[in-house]
């Protein structure tokens, strides 16, 4: 797992998006349109019970009487949601034991994108729920998680085999009606992972689940349930890659986290979805809806490294709703070219001495516009909460732009809120002066970047944080002279 | 190993070097002295490739490469080395991240691997004993909340650990104390040898009673007006540089 110097030349020397391939698997395609009867389909393709079917029902009623929202500081021409097929799904059968029952031109992608099962599994010890598309079609180390009681699987899997752990906890953190795109994804979402967290249990290792987008006009709509009971721990990652394409692609998910007392919780994303070339076109749209509760002594902890998407709205927030519950966020958000993020988070302080940390590090470069937004509440009876904001922001060039939107609303006057925010610049000097110690300016920028992502990259766990690094370097490349 | 024709350089169009003529050999100290804005650092930055200044007239050859049109970082690989002024910082990342990055950046150059961590650890532990800095020190962010004396013991550690074949200290005794000075400066002795050469930039005399010049040169006005031994030096010391400009106009 380790990456050497000439690996990452070797990426540099890369000018397109490496993995804008398609792979060419026989999919069954929904025509394009969404209207009732195309909700009912996709849940009976799915084999859901009738409760399911009347909760997506509900969303759907609920989404057509929205609107779809224009605050963020982002510009671009609104999907036409009538022009999007609902549901894709891989025609090899969903339910599959091991590797060689996989389609092989679906392992020739996994390969390509560097995630060969068997190396997975054996070296890096994680269990993978690879989403390819909308269903799941590879699950493993499902049995020694089953030994501790963990459940880990597609979300279809989960509303078939747990029901009444869906049913209870599906929405209770992201409500159906809560914004346009969780409405419009609780409608139609195709599939995602749920995990479940017995009381006591610590998870042993980390849970990842692998996104991509395959079929070309196909909107991607992602449900994710992780659910931690009383006094457990789990560490969960979620990684990106998409294909380019021309058109634009939708990717609309919802992240419902919830720690029950004294549980922990830690979620970490790297998204490198297909961001446009350079000129602007193409491109995914993500708006995504993350949220998680804490009850009482629980922690979330949300980090983020953002580099890809031609538009990213997307706010991963803690309603810290027990005492002495902990929220955090940790970004990196990174612009390049003509790409646009609106992301932060929201901190919904209820609870008495609840505490929420927030560092986002944004890096903008070529002709990108990078803003901050974020939300610090304190309710009137947050007796003692505590909150500290660090926003720093991270200029490459004279034309992209850095923004900062914080908002705060305290009620309660035992609160202590700390922001603070820096804006800066990849200077002449400082590559100069790497320049004559013999490091170019490629490899000074992201000597640079990755110093001033430090905070953040070392939240994330070390394998990750090794991707992660990679990333920002490819995202960044040639962004100066 | 240095040689220096005719050079004349610009920045922003103002021409700040104006002819300037320098031959340094291996084993060799050189002095470069002179009143504020006569040119010393100009020629530093020129030297090391720093874009932002163009070189009008003359030029630059280096162990017989002609370095006019190279980049500041094949000038590096080559072995110039140059200790800034005002070091920069670079938040976030360590002391030792950077001057491994540097070593191992200058090896690829030369299509050799990466230094074994065990060799690199060993080369710190003795550079930074010689130059008598903290462990701790190296894994601060480089050269952030420094202070002045931190900053310029770091470039020669730098400088220890990139054993260039042309170093250039370009001010390195100011922000110094008496103490850091003379650690600076063994460390420079220590660095000397046979085969590589060394520019001292400098205001005052006093640090070269520690590392001795074999040439003392005074730039005045973009030219050097002046060379002569280690005396030159004592001289300037005592009677300032008005005489030198009084003989210049009057030459």
């Amino acid at each position: 797992m380790k990456y050497t110097e000439d690996d990452l030349r070797e990426e540099l020397k890369t000018k397109e998006y490496e993995y804008g391939f398609y792979t060419d698997i026989e999919s069954e395609t929904f025509p394009v349109g969404l209207n009732e009867d195309v909700v009912r389909a996709i849940s009976k393709k799915k084999e859901e019970p009738e409760w399911m079917t009347e909760w997506r029902l509900e969303a759907f009623r609920i989404w057509q009487t929205m609107e779809e929202p224009d605050w963020a500081n982002v510009h671009y021409e609104k999907p036409d949601f009538q022009a999007i097929s609902y549901y894709s799904a891989p025609n090899t059968k969903p339910k599959l034991d091991s590797l060689d029952e996989v389609d092989p031109e679906l392992l020739e992608t996994f390969k390509k994108l560097g995630i060969s099962m068997d190396e997975q599994k054996m070296l890096a010890g994680v269990a993978m729920d690879v989403v390819i598309d909308s269903v799941s079609v590879a699950t493993s180390f499902k049995k020694s998680l089953g030994e501790k009681g963990i459940i880990f699987m597609s979300i279809s899997e989960a509303i078939q085999k747990h029901p009444e752990l869906v049913r209870k906890h599906l929405g209770t953190v992201v409500p159906q009606s809560d914004n346009f795109y969780a409405a419009l994804n609780s409608a139609v979402f195709s599939d995602g992972s749920f995990c479940y967290i017995p009381k006591g249990v610590r998870c042993p290792m980390e849970l990842s689940t692998y996104f991509r987008i395959n079929q070309a006009g196909t909107g991607q709509f992602e449900r994710t349930l992780v659910i931690a009971d009383e006094g457990s721990y789990v560490s969960y990652l979620e990684g990106c890659t998409a294909p380019s394409r021309d058109e634009n692609q939708l990717h609309a998910a919802v992240v419902e986290l919830i720690a029950m007392d004294d549980a922990e919780i830690k979620y970490s994303t790297v998204q490198n979805w297909y961001p446009g070339n350079n000129q602007g076109k193409g491109g995914v749209f993500n708006f995504v809806t993350k949220r998680g509760i804490c009850e009482k002594n629980a922690k979330i902890s949300w980090t983020q490294v953002e580099t890809g998407s031609a538009v990213t709205w997307k706010y991963p927030s803690c309603i810290l709703k027990g005492d002495n519950s902990v929220g955090e966020f940790y970004s990196i958000a990174v612009t390049n070219n003509y790409q646009q993020a609106d992301t932060g988070t929201k901190m919904i302080h209820l609870g008495k001495n609840t505490k929420s940390t927030i560092i986002s590090k944004g890096i903008s470069a070529g002709k990108s516009q990078n803003s901050y937004r974020g939300l610090v509440q304190i309710a009137s009876r947050a007796e003692n909460a505590r909150n500290f904001s660090q926003c720093d922001s991270l200029l490459m060039g004279n034309e992209c732009g850095a923004h900062t939107f914080p908002y705060i609303e305290a009620k309660n006057k035992t609160s202590i809120i700390e922001h603070e925010a820096t804006t800066s610049k990849i200077g002449e000097d400082q590559i100069f002066y790497c320049n004559q110690r013999g490091i170019d300016t490629e490899k000074a920028i992201a000597l640079i970047v990755n110093g001033f992502s430090k905070e953040v990259l070392n939240k994330l766990p070390m394998e990750f944080a090794v991707e992660a690094q990679k990333l920002l370097e490819i995202s960044l490349e040639g962004s100066v002279g | 190993m240095l040689k220096i024709s005719n050079l004349h350089a610009s920045v922003n169009d103002k021409a700040i070097l104006k002819g300037i003529n320098l031959e340094v050999k291996p084993g060799e100290v050189h002095a470069i002295m002179g009143p504020n804005g006569s040119g010393k650092s100009t020629l530093a930055s020129v030297i090391a490739g720093k874009e932002e200044y163009e070189v009008t007239e003359g030029s630059i050859s280096f162990g017989g490469d002609i370095l006019d049109e190279m980049d500041a970082e094949e000038r590096a690989h080559k072995g110039i080395f140059l200790s800034f002024q005002y070091p920069i910082e670079i938040p976030g990342v360590s002391v030792t991240n950077f001057i491994k990055t540097a070593i191992n950046e200058t090896r690829k150059a030369k299509g050799l691997d990466n230094m074994p961590a065990k060799e690199m650890l060993k080369m710190i532990r003795e550079k930074s004993e010689m130059l008598a800095i903290d462990r701790k020190f190296l894994s601060r962010s480089l050269n952030e909340g420094f202070s002045g004396g931190e900053k310029k013991r770091n470039e020669i550690f730098q400088m220890a650990m990139l054993e260039p074949k042309l170093a250039i200290l370009d001010e390195t005794d100011s922000g110094l104390d008496i103490d850091a000075l003379r650690i600076v400066a063994d460390g420079v002795n220590k660095f000397k040898s046979k085969d590589n050469a060394v520019i001292v930039i400098t205001h005052y005399q006093r640090l070269l009673d520690h590392i001795v010049p074999d040439f003392v040169h005074v730039i005045h006005n973009g030219r050097i007006v002046k060379t002569g031994t280690k005396e030159l030096a004592y001289e300037l010391e005592e009677k300032g540089y008005d005489w030198i400009k009084e003989e210049e106009a009057n030459a």
